[in-house]
């Protein structure tokens, strides 16, 4: 076996190593998302229309959100940075036995959690177990074997750059999309050492170590943990924009400056904003300047990074796209895009649901007073949905009908159907979304809650409006179709990677080819991408101010 | 252009202007609206916090439904206190105590605390408002019930297997 081979489509150099690293960090994440998605049978038919027992439900959201939230995406991320750190470097991994030591940990704690949670119904906590409520010590042990694991990654990760400019495999400034990994890396460090403060007592606390914790300060200290862990999805996310602009149209930030500003201010400001998910705490234990502050203009540093980026990704695809011809008009860029390519599709529909649906959401569920209509119900759902499964889960899989050619060296199996899962899951999302959104801010529908429709017959119990009703129907329809497109993505993986056709080079380089996006010095303008930011715009104050209106006309509190 | 000069790159007008719009919605404005609420909005999460006994709260809440207790609803004494008056509940495994029977449109303060886990105090249908409660702390919010109505409560803070049945109830009356 060669231990390094050149890819003769991207031309980087491919040490074995950092591929086997990637691979099994991919097939884990695959798996963790088969997982996640068979539990979230069990979710959606429950909310939808009261299907399985509550005790069920609790169990299979539980599986569902560990294993989605972060088993899947950390497994990804972390096959990213093997593949950023080595790959896009040209070097060797700095260790692979780190690399190894990493998944091993990785893989161990994912096991201890999802056993667990499959034994023991202490354990039925989802991705916010506060206490008092406690679960068994070998889930805490579980998340935090994990989180040691995903540490061990990132220095990896870390060591592994630092070699590249060692042996000067590679020189220069870090490449765009390396760039967004290691800002992704800089806040996993911050997030999981947080996360050590949560879990390490939490877990000592299960074992009697010590005696009780403080509900308050924990929480307080969890989103710390809790939120920041999103952000490393929104990094690596953005970065796998930028990667997959490249790779479907050999588009180009129109500025690596201003790209590269905007993640240095999820550096800066980002991690702060988890106050926002302390907007109905009991005030007098938090003031208002301390939540103004800082889920006002600290956060919205961090908004305004991703209002960047939401100009400067579509640019680089209109970049692109006007350099290899397509210069009619505002928009032929983007209608004569390649859309027989699922990874372009997965592209767009994943820009498309995470602004409009998943980022807006955040910034107003996240707004002082508007938290008071958001909180805990179905809304925050919708927002979540928009941001790590329209956004960040949708673009991992675009970047996956180019892992299983060029790193897996096989041809997708069933390209056809491949075009349609895109379209499957992203519109499915988008109804799930649609509809949580509005059953939680009108309608006040509880998150986490598994019979809304009977409230187990006790006397307090009480109907919704009609509308409710069809709002669910929409959200479980919108929900199986993105199970669909879920399964159909898991099923087309797993079926090119045990079965698809062996690719040789030769075959890769014709078949697989780069766009060439022309060798013009002078980047194109971008005004398409102008007028779109001008409608997202519009569109985001808009949702803005009708949430304040919406709240208006709710009962006077505070005052 | 020299490799590593990136940072000397002129940037596109149009892109300058997105930024600076960008800047002037998120860090601006809607950092703003917060504190314009502030001043001129009704609904602030503005009220004052206190470490409490969980205990010591029970028995004030109890007082407080002696006093002012005027029938009773699926096993739940109901309570109408006078407008203006300071209101008492308690989340608790699985339950909101007591109901209460409140006047449009009069001021009132409430006092709410958890006895043993996170709960979520959720006046759900029709859809008002949520707060988050922690056992130990006891909130001290004012507020005012506008329209008249019965308003169901749901806890929404998963409070253990059992969360499903915390329900609560809030008659408003003209």
């Amino acid at each position: 076996m060669v231990e390094v081979r050149t890819c003769p489509v991207t031309g980087f150099r491919v040490h074995r190593a950092a591929e086997d690293l990637v691979k099994a960090n991919a097939v884990a994440a695959v798996v963790a998302l088969l997982v996640g998605g068979l539990a979230a049978i069990v979710v959606l038919f429950t909310r939808w229309m009261g299907a399985f027992p509550p005790e069920a439900f609790y169990q299979y959201l539980a599986l569902h959100a560990w294993n989605m939230l972060i088993f899947w995406i950390i497994f990804f991320e972390i096959a990213l940075l093997h593949f950023a750190g080595s790959i896009m470097l040209n070097t060797r991994p700095a260790s692979p036995a780190v690399g190894w030591a990493s998944f091993g940990l990785m893989a161990l704690g994912a096991l201890m959690v999802n056993r667990a949670v499959l034994t023991n119904p202490l354990n039925h906590l989802s991705f916010q177990p506060y206490p008092p409520l406690q679960g068994t010590p070998d889930f805490y042990l579980g998340t935090i074997l994990f989180a040691v694991g995903a540490l061990l990654g990132v220095g990896h990760f870390f060591a592994t750059v630092h070699k590249a400019y060692r042996d000067r495999t590679h020189q220069g400034p870090l490449p765009l999309v390396v760039f967004g990994a290691f800002v992704a890396a800089v806040l996993a460090v911050a997030t999981l050492l947080v996360g050590a403060l949560v879990y390490v007592p939490a877990f000592l606390w299960s074992v009697g170590v010590i005696p009780n914790l403080d509900p308050f300060l924990w929480k307080l200290a969890y989103w710390g943990f809790g939120h920041p862990s999103q952000q490393i999805n929104l990094a690596a996310m953005i970065a796998v924009w930028y990667l997959l602009a490249f790779l479907t149209v050999g588009g180009r930030t129109p500025s690596e400056k201003v790209s590269r500003a905007a993640f240095v201010l999820y550096l800066v400001a980002i991690n702060l904003g988890s106050a926002h998910h302390l907007q109905t705490e009991p005030s007098g234990a938090l003031s208002v300047g301390w939540k103004w502050v800082n889920t006002g203009y600290l956060v919205h540093l961090a908004v305004l990074g991703s209002m960047i980026h939401a100009f400067a990704v579509p640019g680089s695809v209109e970049v692109g796209q006007r350099l290899r011809g397509y210069t009619r008009g505002l928009f032929e860029w983007l209608v004569r895009g390649p859309w027989h390519n699922p990874a372009f599709s997965s592209l767009v529909l994943s820009v498309a649901l995470f602004g409009f649906l998943g980022g807006t959401t955040g910034v107003i569920a996240g707004t002082e007073q508007l938290n008071l209509k958001w909180h805990n119900t179905t809304a925050i759902m919708g927002h979540f949905h928009g941001t790590v499964v329209g956004g960040t889960t949708l673009a991992f899989m675009g970047v996956t009908w180019y892992v299983l050619p060029l790193i897996f060296r096989r041809r997708v199996v069933g390209e056809r159907l491949a075009r349609w899962q895109p379209w499957l899951f992203g519109i499915g999302v988008a109804l799930l979304v649609l509809a949580y959104l509005q059953l939680g801010v009108r309608y006040g529908l509880p998150r986490k809650h598994p019979d809304i429709f009977r409230f187990r017959g006790l006397p307090l119990a009480f109907p919704w409006p009609e509308e409710v009703y069809g709002l669910l129907a929409v959200a479980g329809v919108g929900g199986l179709l993105a199970l669909v497109g879920g399964a159909l993505f898991v099923g087309l993986v797993v079926a090119t990677v045990l079965a698809g056709k062996r690719l040789s080079d030769e075959e890769l380089r014709r078949e697989y080819a780069l766009p060439v996006a022309g060798g013009a010095r002078e980047l194109p303008a971008v005004p398409g991408t102008f007028a779109l930011c001008l409608v997202f715009a519009a569109f985001f104050v808009l949702m803005y101010l009708g949430n304040y209106w919406n709240l208006s006309r709710s009962w006077p509190i505070g005052g | 252009m020299a490799p590593g000069a990136w940072w000397e790159e002129p940037v596109h007008p149009l892109e300058r202007a997105w930024v600076v719009i960008a800047a002037l919605i998120a860090v601006v404005f809607f950092s703003a609206m917060m504190l314009i609420w502030h001043a001129f909005g009704q609904q602030n999460v503005v009220g004052r916090a206190y470490r409490v006994d969980p205990k010591a709260y029970q028995a004030e809440v109890e007082r407080f439904v002696q006093q002012h207790k005027v029938g009773e609803e699926a096993g739940q004494p109901v309570v109408a206190p006078p407008p203006g008056a300071d209101v008492y509940m308690l989340a608790q495994r699985f339950r909101f105590y007591p109901i209460l029977k409140l006047k449009a449109g009069e001021r009132y303060v409430l006092h709410v605390a958890s006895l043993d886990y996170l709960h979520g105090f959720s006046i759900t249908q029709p859809h008002v408002w949520n707060l988050q409660l922690y056992p130990g702390y006891e909130w001290v919010i004012p507020f005012v019930p506008r329209e008249p109505g019965t308003y169901h409560m749901a806890c929404n803070e998963f409070c253990g297997v059992g969360h499903e049945m915390m329900l609560g109830k809030i008659v408003v009356e003209r």
